[in-house]
């Protein structure tokens, strides 16, 4: 893979920031977006714009057809079964939303628990907690262990004939981590609990094949996939889009409504109330083919080659100390430096056009369990080489001179 | 440089060596502040006597060089200071942080002065200037509140 290649097909490299090259290591936040993705979103606004599924005309009809070609697309990149499993959503936040809202609605009463992760992003935790006020569910958290990984075994210990949902991260925006999703779901499986797993961090790094792992739910931010912002989508089982309740409730979603009552619409159209972000899923089908183009499982090669890398240069950095050491890794490096606060890292790093992320990466229960108030994290993407990791060294190097390490 | 005049060596001092950093016994106000999005933590602690002059000043917290330096140079300038004069010294260093170029009250001394605008370069990083104003913040919350309940929970 000619990695120079793919970095001149992201227009953001072309400029300077602060003068600096940009050395961009914050893709487990947001990715960059390559040419085609914003091309796509302008041509579509300029030369194809309309509103779908609704009008009969030309526009409508076109645009109706690219935005379902996008469904199909995310089918067949995540071997789901069938597209109507796709619902698109403002992103993977709306969708555990989704999931935590209809599935508690129609399934869970007092007492029931919820199994999470102490690896939790906020976004599976906080649309749990609505529950615990609601519905009076208890919420439990599976242990991470010393290197930062949530095992099989943490899991089924803390299972109980209570547990109704187990709501896992596929990979640790802080430790890297990459949970067995496929075992603990089968386990979960068993023992008729369904799962679903917060696919942030996994979707954009690895190969996805939801038959194969046997998940209920799984939920994908696209701008972390080299796509637009404001989308995001939930992957969802038939037999369970077919059984939960809508979510919201608006244009687009019905069948027929009237004074009395109102019926509902078919999938996937049940889930996608209102306008949906078009441009945004037009142009999502292009990072899906832009993935496809170089191939997941070069991505992977790349990425991992660069973590192990990027651990390598770190671990010789005697003033830093890697968060989590997990045997299966992502490619996130989340790290503190010797007497120096990450934001006061972030902000010397940035000096030197190096864009890291500094806090808890809404991982609060992760860092209080740490004794940490906030950590820096360095994370990897397509478009990163080993030159940026050699330029965060150097000015790590930095940090220390100015603090006088 | 802009990094130079943000890490000053006062700050840096400060920074690793924050004055006043500890549980005050005998506080009878106080304040917790808060920054959710990054983490940082201060909870200022005052003596305040019948005059409304503080005797004694003292803080917790965990944050960054900035958020500590500033917390330990404030509970350094505001010893001795009535309630009025607290009011001012925050005002003052809150519209020089964001926009004065220089400090106007008149209460403080040139070198308290010189250690204060230690934090001016502050104003060149916007995502930093809450990592300066928490304390300042957090001092007039405690100013106000008496906070028994605070207290008892202790």
């Amino acid at each position: 893979m000619n990695i120079d290649n793919i970095k001149k097909q992201f227009p953001i490299f072309n400029n300077k920031v602060q003068n600096n090259d940009l050395v961009y290591l914050d893709s487990a936040n947001s990715s960059q977006k390559p040419q085609v993705v914003v091309d796509r979103i302008y041509d579509f606004y300029t030369k194809e714009f309309s509103n779908v599924g609704r009008s009969v005309h030309y526009l409508a009809v076109a645009a109706t057809n690219l935005y379902e070609n996008t469904r199909v697309l995310v089918q067949k990149y995540i071997n789901a079964h069938d597209p109507n499993e796709i619902v698109f959503t403002k992103g993977a936040t709306e969708a555990i939303n989704l999931v935590a809202n209809t599935f508690g609605q129609k399934f869970l009463k007092e007492g029931d628990e919820i199994l999470l992760t102490e690896l939790e992003h906020h976004s599976n935790y906080v649309p749990w907690h609505y529950l615990r006020r609601s519905k009076g569910v208890k919420i439990k958290f599976a242990e991470f262990n010393a290197d930062g990984e949530v095992t099989l075994e943490s899991i089924e210990k803390n299972i109980t004939p209570k547990t109704k949902m187990i709501a896992i991260t596929h990979l640790s925006n802080v430790t890297g981590a990459i949970l067995p999703i496929k075992e603990i779901t089968k386990l979960a499986h068993s023992k008729n609990i369904p799962v679903l797993v917060d696919g942030c961090q996994g979707a954009p790094h690895l190969k996805l094949n939801m038959q194969d792992i046997g998940c209920d739910f799984y939920a994908i931010s696209c701008h972390k996939m080299y796509g637009p912002t404001g989308l995001g989508i939930l992957y969802a089982k038939k037999k369970w889009l077919e059984v939960l309740p809508p979510y919201q409730g608006g244009g687009g979603m019905i069948r027929e409504v009237k004074k009395e009552g109102i019926t509902f619409g078919d999938l996937p159209n049940k889930y996608e109330a209102g306008t949906m972000a078009t441009a945004q899923v037009i142009a999502f089908g292009e990072s899906i083919k832009f993935l496809n183009k170089i191939g997941i499982d070069n991505i992977e090669k790349h990425e991992s080659e660069l973590t192990r890398y990027g651990e390598e240069i770190l671990r010789k950095n005697n003033s830093v100390k890697l968060i989590g050491n997990p045997k299966n890794k992502g490619s996130v490096l989340s790290f503190t430096l010797d007497g120096v606060h990450a934001h006061d890292i972030a902000t010397i790093l940035d000096e030197d056009g190096v864009a890291i992320r500094a806090g808890h990466h809404c991982c609060q229960i992760l860092h209080d369990k740490l004794g940490l108030s906030a950590t820096a994290r360095a994370s990897l993407g397509v478009y990163n080489t080993k030159d940026d990791i050699d330029k965060l060294n150097e000015s790590l190097n930095k940090c220390k001179k100015i603090f006088g390490g | 440089m802009n990094l130079k005049e943000l890490y000053q060596e006062i700050i840096l001092d400060h920074g690793k060596n924050p004055r006043n950093l500890k549980k005050s016994d005998n506080f009878n106000k106080d304040a917790k502040g808060h920054n959710p999005l990054c983490g940082d933590k201060v909870h200022i602690y005052l003596k305040v006597d019948e005059k409304n002059k503080i005797s004694d000043i003292a803080f917790e917290g965990s944050g960054c060089a900035i958020s500590m330096a500033s917390a330990s140079i404030m509970t350094d300038l505001m010893k001795e200071k009535n309630e009025n004069e607290v009011k001012e010294l925050v005002e003052d260093f809150l519209e020089m942080i964001k926009q004065n170029p220089e400090l106007k009250s008149k209460i403080l001394g040139e070198n308290e002065k010189t250690k204060l605008m230690s934090l001016s370069g502050v104003k060149k990083y916007p995502m930093r200037v809450k990592c300066a104003t928490m304390a300042w913040h957090t001092l007039t919350a405690a100013m106000k509140n008496s906070n028994e309940k605070a207290n008892s929970k202790n």
